[in-house]
C-alpha cells in the first residue's frame, strides 16, 4: 500500500492519529497548565503520567450513562456525537503531507467553515434539550457567540483564498512555497486565531461553558461517555484549528528538507496547540456581550479592511493599472 | 480608540509572556507520599499522652481536657492507685471528631496531653478512629522533658509526704506558733 490521498491506509492512519492525539491533549494540557502555574500536573499513572488518559477513559466508560428524565431524549442523545462527527469530518480536507489526506477537495475552506457552523448545533441542542437553567444559559451564550465569530472567521480567510486563488487547502499550501501567508496576511492570521479560539470554545472564549459562572454550561447534565464526547470534541477542535492555522498561514508541511514533511506539520501544529493552552493559562474570560461587541464593531470591519487591502494589492500586482 | 487598542494589545502580550516565563520557575508542589513535607514542631496533629521522666503516666484524670474540648471527643474515667496517685482508668479520643484545636493541650495542668506533628491518621474502618489509652500513651516525655507533676505539686502520695515536693516549704505547724 502506498501513501495516497484517500487510500485506506491514509484514512485509517489519520483517524487513529487524530483521535489518539486529541485524547493525549488532555494530559498535555494538564501538564502544561501545571508547568505555568508552578505545579506538576498528573504524573502518577505511567511514565510522566502519560497513562492518565487511559485512567480517565476507564473512568468515563464505567460511569453511569444517565439521561435526565426531564430532558428531551432524542436531541439529548443526538448532541454529543454531532461535535465529534463534525470535527472529524473537517479533518477530511486537511492536507497533512503530500499524499496524506482523506480527500483532495476543491472546496476545502468552505467545507471546514460549514462544518464549524454545524458544530454549533451540538452545543445548542445539548444545552436546550437538557432542560436545565445552566445548560440553557450555556446554549444561549453559545448562540450569541456563534453569531459574533462565524462572520469574521469566514471573511478573515478570504484574504488567503484570494492570494492562493483556490479554495483547495492542498493548493493553498503549495502556493506558500515562496512565502508563508503569515507575512502578507498577518491581520488575517490574528483575526482567524481569535475566531478559532471562539470556535473551539476554549478559554478566553469558553463562554458557553464558563465553569466559574454556570457550572459546566451546555454539558451540565451530561455524564459518562456522552460527556466524554463533548470533552474529546473540544480537544479535537483545538487540534483542528491549530492545523488549519498551520495550513493556511504557516505553509502546512513545507519546511527545510532535513525533516520529513509530516514532521514539519506536526511540529508547527503542536506549537499552536501549546499556544492555545498558554492562552488558557493567561487570559481571563470576557462577558459574552463584550465578545459580541468586540466581534461586530472591531474585528468584522478589520477583516473587511484586510480583504479590501489584499484585493487591492493583488490587482495592483497584476498590473491592471488604476 | 487607537490608544485603547494599543494598550490592551500590549497588556495581553505582557500577560502571555509573564505566564510563559513561569515555565522556568521552580514548582511549589511537594510530592507528598514520596517526599515528606517539612513539618513544624508546634504543628497540631495527632494527640498523644506523655509520661513523666520516671516513666509514669502524667495524666491525673482531672477531666479538664474533656471539658475544654469543643467537640467532646475526649472521654476518660478517673481512678486511684494504692499510693494515692490519680490516673485514668480509660482514656479515649475519638479522632473522627477531633478538630486538632489544641485546647486540651492548653487546658492540661500536667503537660500530659500533647499534640504532635503527625497527621497521617487515615483508617478504613471508622471504629479504628477511636484511640484507647494504650494507643495514645508514648514512652517519652513529649515536649517537656523535666516536668514531673507529683514532684512539684503538694499532693501527698506514697513515698512523698506533705512539704517534700520541690521548692515546697514544710507545712506550717500551727501549734508551734503559740507564744
Amino acid at each position: 500500500m502506498q501513501w495516497q490521498v484517500g487510500s485506506g491506509l491514509s484514512i485509517g492512519a489519520i483517524l487513529f492519529t487524530v483521535i489518539v492525539v486529541a485524547a493525549m491533549l488532555i494530559w498535555v494540557e494538564r501538564r502544561l497548565l501545571g508547568l505555568w502555574q508552578e505545579r506538576l500536573g498528573p504524573n502518577r499513572v505511567g511514565p510522566l503520567g502519560l497513562l492518565q488518559v487511559v485512567a480517565d477513559m476507564i473512568k468515563i466508560f464505567t460511569k453511569e450513562d444517565w439521561v435526565p428524565p426531564f430532558a428531551d431524549r432524542f436531541s439529548f442523545l443526538l448532541a454529543p456525537p454531532i461535535i465529534m462527527i463534525v470535527v472529524l469530518m473537517s479533518f477530511a480536507v486537511i492536507p497533512f503531507a503530500p499524499g496524506v489526506g482523506v480527500i483532495d477537495s476543491d472546496i476545502g475552506v468552505l467545507f471546514v467553515l460549514a462544518m464549524a457552523s454545524l458544530g454549533a448545533y451540538s452545543v445548542m441542542l445539548g444545552g436546550l434539550s437538557s432542560n436545565n437553567k445552566y445548560a440553557l444559559l450555556g446554549s444561549l451564550r453559545a448562540a450569541a457567540q456563534m453569531v459574533s465569530y462565524e462572520v469574521f472567521m469566514g471573511i478573515s480567510l478570504l484574504g488567503v483564498v484570494a492570494l492562493a486563488g483556490s479554495f483547495n487547502l492542498r493548493e493553498i499550501v503549495m502556493a506558500q512555497s515562496e512565502l508563508w501567508y503569515i507575512v502578507p496576511q498577518f491581520l488575517g492570521f490574528i483575526i482567524f486565531m481569535i475566531a478559532g479560539v471562539a470556535e473551539s470554545h476554549r478559554l478566553p472564549f469558553d463562554i458557553p461553558e464558563a465553569e466559574q459562572e454556570i457550572v459546566a454550561g451546555y454539558h451540565t447534565e451530561y455524564s459518562g461517555m456522552k460527556f466524554g464526547m463533548f470533552f474529546v470534541g473540544e480537544y479535537l477542535g483545538v487540534l483542528l484549528v491549530s492545523s488549519l492555522i498551520v495550513v493556511l498561514f504557516f505553509g502546512g508541511w513545507l519546511g527545510p528538507a532535513f525533516l520529513p514533511p509530516i514532521v514539519w506539520f506536526a511540529l508547527k501544529t503542536s506549537f499552536f496547540v501549546g499556544f492555545f493552552i498558554l492562552l488558557r493559562a493567561a487570559i481571563p474570560r470576557p462577558r459574552y456581550d463584550q465578545l459580541m461587541r468586540y466581534g461586530w464593531i472591531f474585528l468584522l470591519p478589520l477583516s473587511l479592511l484586510n480583504l479590501l487591502l489584499t484585493g487591492a494589492v493583488i490587482l495592483w500586482k497584476q498590473g491592471g493599472g488604476l | 480608540m487607537l490608544r485603547t487598542i494599543k494598550d490592551s494589545l500590549i497588556s495581553q502580550f505582557a500577560t502571555l509572556w509573564k505566564v510563559f516565563m513561569h515555565a522556568f520557575d521552580r514548582t511549589d508542589t511537594v510530592e507528598y507520599p514520596d517526599v515528606q513535607p517539612p513539618m513544624f514542631s508546634r504543628w497540631r496533629g495527632r494527640i498523644i499522652l506523655s509520661r513523666d521522666p520516671d516513666g509514669e503516666e502524667r495524666c491525673v484524670a482531672c477531666n479538664l481536657c474533656a471539658v475544654a474540648c469543643p467537640v467532646d471527643c475526649i472521654s476518660l474515667q478517673k481512678t486511684e492507685d494504692e499510693e494515692g496517685r490519680w490516673y485514668p482508668e480509660y482514656f479515649r479520643i475519638n479522632f473522627s471528631r477531633c478538630i486538632m484545636c489544641g485546647f486540651c493541650e492548653e487546658a492540661c495542668p500536667t503537660h500530659a496531653i500533647q499534640l504532635t506533628p503527625d497527621f497521617e491518621m487515615a483508617e478504613y474502618v471508622r471504629q479504628d478512629m477511636v484511640w484507647e489509652k494504650e494507643d495514645l500513651l508514648i514512652s517519652g516525655t513529649g515536649k517537656y522533658h523535666d516536668y514531673n507533676f507529683y514532684r512539684i505539686a503538694g499532693k501527698k502520695i506514697g513515698g512523698k509526704d506533705k512539704g517534700e515536693a520541690r521548692h515546697e516549704a514544710p507545712p506550717v505547724d500551727v501549734r508551734s506558733l503559740l507564744p
